[in-house]
């Protein structure tokens, strides 16, 4: 190119100067400060309140930032850990993933970014413990599902169609294949907030991940190492985990991880259990104990004892152990087969179950029974998981007419095959899980079924699942109706059911609303049969009457130690007799803390 | 009789692109041999993937480059969607681009300030740096970080365009636009700058075959080549832009293809402006910390302002990334090839060379 000149080339830069005296187009810090965008990613804020501690920010942030630490005045409840994250701003790398993983939506980022001190350790802390002026600049959020990533949707379960279900016994839901248990597994983040709320305090995310790496013996080994009978938790377990669920925050209680049928999921994959778990019970080391009643709870002592070198025997009244999950809970629900597969592996490990034996005070009368004080003689402990047995009444005039009959014997003789009496059309009173049962079994026998309950229908006990189904499958629901009197015609047999209707009231010391009966407000429907399913209480009349006594009854159930011990040495107690929340996982927790109980008191002895 | 000095040319020096630096033979001015030293910046990226999930890693990636983070973002999330067969929704995909001719624009204007800071013209730097704070301030909007943006992710987007976003877009490529004949008068036209750059640190075209250079050097000697055109990703068949060539293969022809360039980076926003489809920014994905990436291998590569930006990931089914490995132009351009442009050269051109050849030494190291 030369050295000619290039006249423009040196002319042209020049034109710069216009804008020698204007005014900068950057902000001029310190003098403006910059507007931080809507979204900025800046300081944690965190809603202490909101926040549940499942320590998922924790786990996804790669610079390990996040420690969850105790804080004063929080405390860990069920669904909640009680630990709250304290940020180190040392290694904070402002990526926001830990707001997109929270379940809660508690954690936020701030627009605030600029912060200065001496002390090193002040750049260490507890987002809306600290620092609470941070959380009226509110930056980078996560609001919405796709925001999130979390993920927020359950794989959904098949399940008969309700005009299928009514014309059978078979089992209604039918199980995740192994591509869909898998994926939902893989929703799960492993926080084990559900754990709190799980009775027998299962190790959830342990097998939900075992079930997710595709390794199902390891998830039932898992779920084995503290629940004996895991295919009837994962069919019909009240799943307090589920409603638990940190899930549920975002997505809705049905969007829970779906625990249970994962559980489910696990045991289905194999035909009996005793290859997968290939056990060894210690060799006998020639203590006995006797467990009266063969529900979950006693069939938990029974089986862990065994493994612990206990001999154990279980004697069952009824034809068949199971308790409660044999004789209560309908078919279509929980099928015998299932129940078998369980109880041969217990049977395997060397438990005796003498079915058809009934525990009786005072001298046996026949074969079949057996009195509690040669138990008390032979046996070196005795356990009791009596379970609740005998229906309560509903205390009305014509409750004795022939076709008024209460909701546990109806479901047991069902259960057991036996033939049933019911008419046309029937009333069901109650509002928990059995009077559930009660509307779907008789629905299968083509019953016309209405459902009197004298609350609302939020406030029914029962899983919210089965007042779904009851209703697809034709239950009529009454709400807020109270049975006043059983009416029967002139051959004493049931012919209608007046009710009186009933409005809430707020109750005055703050507790749920109350129904109060609207006066005159009353109704007669007719019907053949009245079945009442309003809870049911237990017998002790097979002990000896100074060992009720020495029970110390407390409204009907038995107080016990720490150790599932009761107030009589040596007498052990666990199930529906002694808890208030009545269901087969409390049992199994019980029956596990009378394991360790009874373990250490035979230990000493 | 004349008498060899050895200098060293970095690391600690304004005008070395990053932290790298060139052990200099001189004679007098002019350079007999020059040796690259790098690993100053190695932060050991490609391990740290090893070991972390798919969505942590993600977080890494946009460091490889810090002019220039989208691309590798772009790069990383097309690689695990490839793998593992995830389908990106439409929406997702123009805003990617947008995002990605946004982050060009904003590294040319970063490319412009050093080229002239390392010829001594210092307006151009200001004016320069200042400007691309507009793009950064629309990447703040829209991604929450000026800077590391974070914001493409396997699936998609992490969010979407917030309200009255594009309106805002609009009226800083109008700025941009109407500021880019400034820049021609204040720097391409200059006699100071055409003197030192026209025929300096020349590339012919053979050899830039031969050594595999990419981008806007490649394109400087007259060879049509750019991924978005050649390779499509994302949505740029759909878009109308022209590859820009010079025949040069000189410094100059470098800056003259890379300011070409951003009128075609303008032009491609606009059309993004007018036609970008309503519909879902992301699929959702399992869970970050449990999901599995197929198992297989893919090379994915970008345009980035520097050149062809490629990965190479393997995955084998665990949720971990097995390997990763990063083809940034910055490997061929700076090390062998900068070492070669040197040869010859004068002292005071060293930065002039090193910044139009586009080295960025985090992506030597990774």
């Amino acid at each position: 190119m030369g050295w000619g000149i290039d006249l423009k080339g040196i002319v042209s830069p020049f034109t710069a100067l216009k804008y020698l005296g204007k005014h900068p187009h950057t902000v001029r810090y310190p003098y403006e400060k910059k507007k931080t965008a809507k979204r900025y990613r800046g300081f944690h804020i965190n809603d202490l309140e909101k926040c549940v501690g499942c320590g998922n920010c924790a786990k996804i942030c790669m610079n390990e930032t996040i420690d969850m630490v105790k804080v004063e005045g929080i405390e860990p409840k069920k669904g909640d850990s009680g630990l709250r994250p304290k940020v180190d701003y040392g290694r904070c790398c402002w990526c926001a993933l830990c707001v997109d993983v929270c379940p809660t939506g508690s954690l936020k980022l701030s627009t605030e970014y600029v912060y200065v001190d001496e002390d090193p350790n002040s750049f260490l802390y507890i987002p809306g413990l600290e620092r609470k002026e941070y959380e009226e600049k509110v930056g980078w959020t996560c609001e919405t599902e796709l925001d999130s990533l979390l993920d927020l949707e359950r794989v959904p379960m098949k399940i008969m169609p309700p005009e299928e279900r009514v014309k059978t016994f078979a089992e209604a839901v039918y199980g995740y294949t192994v591509e869909e248990a898998k994926r939902e597994a893989e929703r799960c983040t492993g926080c084990g907030v559900c754990i709190s709320a799980c009775p027998d305090r299962m190790h959830i995310p342990d097998y939900i991940k075992a079930i997710r790496d595709g390794q199902f013996d390891e998830s039932v080994r898992i779920i084995y190492d503290n629940n004996p009978l895991p295919e009837m938790c994962g069919k019909v377990c009240t799943r307090r985990c589920e409603f638990n669920c940190i899930m549920t925050h975002r997505a809705g209680q049905d969007n829970a991880i779906a625990i249970r049928w994962l559980k489910r999921f696990a045991c289905e994959q194999f035909e009996s259990y005793e290859e997968v778990l290939n056990l060894e019970p210690q060799p006998l080391n020639g203590k006995k104990v006797a467990i009266v009643g063969g529900g979950p709870s006693g069939l938990t002592v029974a089986y862990y004892l065994r493994l612990k070198g206990y001999e154990t025997v279980i004697f069952e009244e009824m034809p068949k152990a199971g308790g409660m999950t044999m004789a209560g809970i309908p078919k279509y629900r929980f099928p015998i087969p299932s129940l078998d597969k369980q109880l041969n592996h217990i049977k395997s490990v060397g438990v005796e179950i003498r079915e058809n034996t009934k525990v009786v005070k005072g001298e046996p009368k026949s074969s079949n029974e057996v009195s509690f004080e040669k138990l008390k003689e032979e046996f070196d402990a005795v356990y009791l998981g009596i379970g609740l047995t005998q229906p309560m009444k509903l205390g009305v005039e014509g409750e004795d007419l022939e076709g008024s009959i209460q909701a546990l014997p109806l479901l047991r003789a069902v259960n057991f095959g036996e033939k049933i009496n019911v008419g046309q059309k029937a009333v069901v009173i109650g509002g928990g899980n059995v009077a559930m049962d009660c509307v779907r079994v008789l629905r299968r026998f083509g019953v016309d079924v209405t459902l009197s309950y004298r609350r609302r229908e939020v406030d029914m006990p029962a899983d919210h699942e089965e007042i779904h189904e009851a209703k697809e499958e034709g239950v009529v629901f009454r709400t807020q109706t109270i049975p006043v009197e059983i009416i029967g015609d002139e051959n004493g047999k049931v012919k209608a059911i007046k009710i009186q209707r009933a409005e809430m009231q707020p109750d005055p010391k703050g507790g749920r609303p109350r129904p109060v009966p609207i006066e005159g407000a009353y109704e007669v429907w007719e019907c053949d049969n009245v079945i009442a399913a309003i809870g049911q209480k237990a017998d002790y009349s097979f002990l000896p009457d100074e060992i009720v006594e020495k029970l110390d009854l407390q409204w009907g159930k038995i107080p016990v130690n720490e150790r599932g011990m009761t107030k009589v040495e040596g007498i052990f107690a666990g199930g529906d007799a002694v808890n208030w929340t009545a269901d087969a996982i409390s049992a199994i927790a019980d029956g596990l803390k009378a394991v360790k109980g009874i373990d250490e008191y035979l230990s000493k002895k | 009789m004349s008498k060899v000095v050895k200098i060293f040319h970095g690391p600690q020096h304004p005008g070395i692109t990053g932290n790298m630096s060139v052990e200099l033979d001189l004679i007098g001015e002019t350079i007999v041999k020059a040796k690259t030293h790098v690993g100053y910046l190695h932060r050991a990226f490609e391990k740290l993937i090893e070991r972390r999930t798919a969505m942590q890693a993600f977080t890494i990636v946009c460091r490889i480059c810090v002019p220039e983070p989208d691309p590798n973002e772009e790069n990383f999330a097309r690689a695990i969607e490839e793998l593992t067969g995830l389908e990106v929704p439409e929406r997702a995909k123009w805003i990617r681009v947008l995002v990605l001719e946004l982050s060009r624009l904003a590294a040319y204007h970063l490319w412009m300030g050093g080229q002239a800071g390392s010829t001594g013209l210092y307006t151009v730097p200001q004016w320069a740096v200042g400007y691309r704070d507009y793009i950064l301030d629309l990447f703040e909007e829209l991604t929450g970080g000026r800077v590391y943006h974070m914001y493409i992710i396997p699936g998609g987007v992490r969010r979407d365009l917030p309200t009255g976003f594009l309106d805002k877009v609009s009226e800083v490529m109008d700025f941009i636009e109407s500021k880019l004949p400034e820049f021609d008068r204040l720097f391409f036209d200059n006699a100071v700058f055409k003197k030192r750059a026209i025929g300096t640190a020349v590339i012919d075209p053979e050899t830039a075959i031969e050594r595999g250079v990419v981008g806007p050097p490649l394109r400087a000697c007259g060879i049509a080549s750019d991924v978005r055109r050649d390779a499509p990703y994302e949505v740029y068949d759909k878009l109308d832009f022209d590859v820009i060539t010079e025949t040069g293969g000189d410094v100059y022809a470098r800056a003259l293809v890379r300011r070409r360039e951003m009128e075609q980076s303008i032009k491609i926003i606009r059309q993004i402006i007018k036609y970008i489809p309503d519909g879902p920014y992301r699929t959702k994905i399992p869970y970050p910390m449990n999901w599995k990436l197929k198992a297989g291998e893919t090379y994915v590569k970008t345009e980035s302002a520097r050149g062809e930006f490629g990965y190479y990931m393997v995955t084998d089914g665990s949720e971990y990334i097995r390997r990763m490995n990063v083809r940034g132009p910055a490997y061929v351009h700076g090390v062998s090839l900068l070492e070669d442009m040197l040869e010859g050269a004068q002292l005071a051109d060293v930065a002039m060379i090193m910044n139009s050849l586009g080295t960025c030494p985090p992506e030597i190291e990774r």
